[in-house]
């Protein structure tokens, strides 16, 4: 992620951000009848062929996801072989969230080195499409930043959901502003800026929060997601909660931006906007704007005091959240005085009813993992653990997997 | 003598079979994705009726979706794309097929043709790199990255339409005292005249599908409808990109019936080009 190069190749879109969907769904397909062809191609030659891209389009076409069903199948089939996920190989397929991608693949990293027989994908895709997935039981896992929507439960097949909190991180307010350290703004503020009510760096309401810096007359440029996006929507859910009356352009993956700021695909995709525009600000992750080298603002939060985003100040805003009993929380503008307010969180969904015991075993292991060993990566991804009590109660919630 | 004779007799079946196999699986494909997609689109129809056509707001929250700022993004970039790439197209094709030396044609026919191998995406990242620093993300930037696309396509056309004029009206205008820029207006123009225009709209049809080069370079504003070049936009294709991997319900419905809009106008546009070059070409071959 230091290269912004990287930031916008399409090719790690799909575990970095959610743009490319679309494309990466045709080369999936492509690859599923492909590995299938080798084998069959001697007897049934071109009729297979033409019949399997048949099968790939139709797969492709109605809701992009009927094709993970074929590879889901094929892989349904190796593991019921097996009976105990100590022996036999187990493949475990998840995606959603590209908020917890890196530490999912850290974690897999690991996870797999003492536990050979257990395989498992990531896949990223956005919290969005990890939710549908699991609904549609075309994955075994799926991570989400957002509980589901009230009126999509019906859709899910395979009956109660269990939300297990993974972790907490920041999303900064990045600024490029050359000899400006330590820029301080209120929720208020950031509104304002984000509608374009705010246009240049000296504006009164600036100003008025960093008494002693010297402000610059530059433009403000706005940077922001092209793509739909788990960030924009607790960014903008946050400035609907901290700045009630002022923010105007409500909550959701995609809302109704000014024309006159800029777009760029991921976390990465807006960091690097900041990183070469003078005068620019945008909201990105921790990890991505650390690894691009932006400063970040420190941000107001409810008692009044200006907080930096770090992984202490995310963890801070964990300590003051209130957990649901299904441990469904939103750690966004927090209470607490050390709290940093723009903090979100991640979950990782699985069904409480497992209808394949081995498969049902390792994943049990692997939530087992996340939520203790696991925890111990976060810090050095620059994200929050998880606050003292949560991750007791989300192991003990793990009894409630029914293998 | 009779096993032999009814070997290659039932191959040749086979083989028939299978090739009308493939002829259908095609039509069936299209038959399947225009279904498939309005059907998907249904929904958006039925809650935004006509106004899905002509409403500028795209509202995720307010849950109204106008697909007129898209259409607009597209036809916008497309124009601009080929008020570039035209003149340039047919200056190369022109030079190629009447001043170029002999030993120059091959090289340079190959090289047009390698610019139309070089994926999108590298085009959209060019873009980013190199043109958008200067331009901004707007409809500029990616109607001067879709004229760079569409040049190939128009020019490797031009020239073989330019090519089926008779050599025989070529040289009677020469032998009448004309210029060759005169030889080129009295014999070559009114020959190619359709295969030209039929060439222009297949590349039309190119720039208004692309997809991954202008969702990288087109800046992503929503409901934008201005004749600025330098400000950002949206394209049909580029909006359906970035925003379906956490589109839901309904706003899903409005990615998958911009898809039919731009399906709809994509087919008609090359089917039109295709109906024109086939005809000027048989013409000026023929009779």
């Amino acid at each position: 992620m230091n290269q912004p190069i990287v930031s916008i190749d399409p090719s790690a879109c799909g575990a970095q951000n959610t743009q490319p969907s679309l494309v990466h769904h045709v080369v999936d397909a492509v690859r599923v009848s492909r590995s299938f062809t080798t084998s069959h191609q001697q007897r049934y030659g071109g009729w297979l062929n033409a019949s399997l891209l048949f099968l790939g389009a139709l797969a492709f076409v109605p809701s992009c996801d009927k094709k993970q069903d074929i590879s889901a199948d094929f892989s349904a089939n190796k593991a019921a072989e097996s009976t105990l996920p100590t022996e036999g190989k187990v493949t475990l397929n998840g995606s959603g969230s590209s908020f917890q991608t890196p530490f999912q693949q850290a974690a897999i990293e690991a996870f797999q080195k003492s536990h050979p027989n257990i395989t498992l994908n990531y896949a990223g895709g956005g919290s969005g499409r990890g939710r549908q997935q699991l609904a549609d039981e075309v994955v075994d896992f799926a991570g989400t930043d957002a509980a589901y929507h009230a009126e999509d439960l019906g859709k899910v097949k395979g009956g109660t959901i269990l939300y297990f909190p993974l972790l907490l991180g920041p999303i900064t307010i990045s600024y490029n502003l050359a000899g400006v350290l330590g820029l301080r703004l209120s929720p208020d503020t950031i509104a304002k800026i984000f509608q374009r009510e705010i246009t240049k760096w000296n504006g009164p309401a600036i100003v008025a929060e960093n008494p002693g810096v010297k402000l610059p007359a530059t433009d403000i440029v706005v940077a922001r997601r092209a793509d739909g996006s788990g960030t924009t929507e607790n960014f903008t859910k946050y400035l609907e909660a901290a700045a009630p009356g002022t923010w105007k352009l409500r909550t959701g993956a995609t809302v109704e931006w000014p024309h006159d700021t800029m777009a760029g695909p991921g976390n990465g995709g807006v960091a690097q906007i900041v990183k070469s525009t003078s005068g620019a600000v945008g909201y990105v992750d921790l990890s991505d704007a650390k690894a691009a080298g932006l400063t970040f603002a420190a941000v107001k939060n409810s008692t009044g005091s200006y907080v930096q985003p770090t992984a202490e100040s995310a963890s801070a805003a964990g300590d003051g959240i209130e957990v649901q009993q299904n441990l469904v929380f939103s750690a966004i503008n927090a209470k607490g005085a050390a709290s940093y307010p723009i903090t979100y969180q991640t979950w990782l969904i699985v069904y409480a009813k497992q209808t394949n015991p081995t498969k049902g075993a390792a994943l049990k292991e692997y939530i087992r993992y996340l939520l203790t060993d696991g925890q111990k990566l976060l810090p050095g991804l620059d994200y929050a653990p998880l606050p003292q009590g949560l991750d007791g109660k989300a192991l003990a919630q793990l009894d409630e997997i029914q293998k | 003598m009779a096993i032999l004779d009814a070997r290659p007799q039932r191959a040749d079946d086979g083989f028939r079979w299978l090739v009308i196999g493939s002829a259908a699986v095609v039509l069936l494909l299209l038959g399947l994705i225009a279904i498939v997609m309005t059907a998907g689109a249904v929904p958006v129809f039925r809650e935004m009726g006509f106004t899905f056509f002509v409403s500028r707001r795209w509202s995720v929250a307010g849950d109204v979706y106008g697909a007129l700022p898209f259409m607009w993004g597209t036809l916008y970039t497309s124009v601009i794309a080929l008020a570039i790439s035209v003149p340039v197209s047919l200056g190369v094709a022109l030079f190629i097929t009447q001043v170029a030396p002999p030993w120059l044609k091959r090289p340079l026919v190959y090289l047009v043709d390698l610019l139309a191998v070089v994926p999108s995406v590298v085009f959209g990242l060019w873009g980013i790199l190199m043109i958008a620093p200067y331009l901004g993300r707007s409809f500029l930037t990616t109607g001067l990255i879709l004229a760079m696309m569409i040049t190939p396509i128009i020019t490797s056309l031009s020239r073989e339409v330019i090519e089926t004029t008779p050599a025989s009206e070529e040289e009677a205008a020469y032998a009448l005292g004309a210029t060759r820029w005169e030889m080129i207006c009295g014999s070559i123009w009114p020959h190619s005249k359709g295969g030209l225009v039929g060439a222009v709209m297949l590349g039309l049809g190119r720039a208004m599908g692309e997809t991954i080069a202008a969702a990288l370079t087109i800046g992503s504003a929503i409901g934008q409808i201005t004749l600025d070049p330098l400000k950002p936009g949206n394209s049909m294709p580029a909006v359906i990109a970035n925003q379906w991997g956490e589109a839901y319900d309904l706003q899903k419905s409005a990615l998958v019936a911009l898809a039919v809009v731009l399906f709809a106008i994509t087919v008609l546009v090359n089917l039109i080009a295709t109906a024109i070059v086939q005809r000027s070409m048989t013409r000026t071959r023929g009779q």
